[in-house]
């Protein structure tokens, strides 16, 4: 499959011409910037700390974990380019599925805010899909829930999970970066639909 | 090469969301300041970022660090048309508070202040939270940033029509949800990679 050459106006449907791309238009360094943003996490100059397929692999889960059909498929497809096997994609939907999806939700230092609280799950992987997706991928997945629905839980602990499932620490800014990527960038997407009057 | 957290330094949390200047303290190592290569200088675009334990942190992956903050400065500060600054603050002001990042709220609170002087609006959103009234035109950007920011996302064709009958045009509700979409981007590399805390009294 060819990468589109902007991915958010692909999974917008922006075409040449019309009053959404006139729109964008207006800021293109923005624009210009969101699809270099993209290149850097999925065509990175080093993989080293992070394998493409792992890239591809978070941004599935992160996807279907968002419930939107537009960007889920996108990065189906992009799992599938990146080689996964077909038992690590349904794995992977299969976590998905099994997971609570609705946030945001956590709990703030304990004082004033504590009567803001929403307490929530949270999430681990299942026994079968640990198997699946090897310790490595499952603690990053693992982290990918929380940084999605329940990010005002983080605390040190979870990123030394990921130390000790063999995350380095640039691998975990790389994640950590490309969770939150894709939490603007699916959320640009759907905004932008939503003004060009599409669900 | 064992990888272990690390372990702040004493500090006061900050116990309630204020516009208050905050510290950030990193939970995992940040590049030193002396050994930035050239790569990682030239991704924090602003050397005087070299101070900050955030920036040394993201420069670790410089290509994606360069790009988030250039995409992050012709959403805030491109000039040309649009919502005016002040709301593009505002936006990233009630992402930050619904998603509870403190520290993000802060700056973006002090931002807010400051081009609107609407100070007692932003503080008491601050304090009550995004259900906070601010008038007509502020609620309805509020309420669409907080529908895009919740997951899943419920912004969609009504908050579009109330954006648009508070006067708002194409590009600034355009500004609305980029706005709001990018600090779902901050919000989660400022919560999940360290904490922030209070600024010693002087």
């Amino acid at each position: 499959m060819q990468v589109p050459a902007d991915v958010v106006d692909a999974l917008v449907g922006v075409t040449p011409g019309s009053p959404l791309d006139a729109v964008r238009a207006r800021r293109s360094e923005a624009r210009k910037q969101a699809q270099t943003s993209w290149r850097a996490l999925f065509e990175p100059a080093d993989a080293s700390h992070m394998s493409v397929l792992e890239r591809c692999a978070v941004a599935r889960f992160v996807a279907l974990l968002h419930g939107r059909s537009e960007t889920a498929a996108f990065y189906a497809a992009r799992l599938v380019e990146a080689g996964a096997t077909t038992a690590l994609a349904a794995a992977i939907e299969a976590e998905a599925a099994a997971a609570p999806r609705q946030g945001p939700y956590g709990a703030y230092p304990p004082g004033p805010l504590s009567c803001e609280d929403a307490p929530g799950a949270v999430w681990q992987a299942t026994s079968a899909g640990r198997t699946a997706l090897g310790a490595r991928l499952a603690a990053a997945l693992e982290h990918v829930h929380m940084l999605v629905f329940h990010p005002r839980d983080a605390a040190a602990p979870a990123l030394q999970a990921l130390y000790d499932a063999g995350w380095s620490t640039t691998g975990i800014v790389t994640l950590s970066q490309l969770v939150a990527f894709l939490s603007f960038q699916i959320r640009l997407v759907a905004g932008l639909r939503a003004l060009a009057g599409r669900s | 090469m064992t990888n272990k957290t690390l372990t702040p330094p004493p500090h006061e949390a900050p116990p309630v969301f204020t516009r208050d200047m905050l510290d950030w303290l990193a939970w995992i190592e940040p590049v030193a300041e002396d050994a930035l290569d050239a790569r990682q200088r030239e991704s924090l675009i602003d050397a005087a970022r070299s101070k900050s334990a955030y920036f040394r942190l993201l420069a670790r992956d410089p290509d994606v660090l360069e790009a988030r903050t250039r995409t992050d400065k012709d959403i805030f500060y491109n000039p040309e048309a649009g919502l005016p600054r002040a709301e593009r603050e505002l936006a990233a002001t009630a992402t930050s508070r619904f998603n509870g990042c403190i520290y993000c709220a802060s700056v973006h609170a002090r931002f807010a202040s400051t081009y609107s002087k609407r100070t007692e609006d932003v503080d008491r959103m601050l304090a009550e939270g995004v259900g906070a009234d601010l008038g007509e035109r502020w609620n309805a950007i509020v309420e669409a940033s907080v529908a895009l920011t919740a997951t899943p996302i419920r912004f969609g064709p009504a908050h579009v029509e109330r954006l648009r009958r508070a006067g708002l045009d194409d590009l600034s509700i355009a500004d609305v949800v980029a706005s709001a979409a990018f600090f779902n981007w901050a919000n989660r590399l400022m919560l999940s990679l360290g904490e922030p805390a209070t600024m010693p009294k002087a």
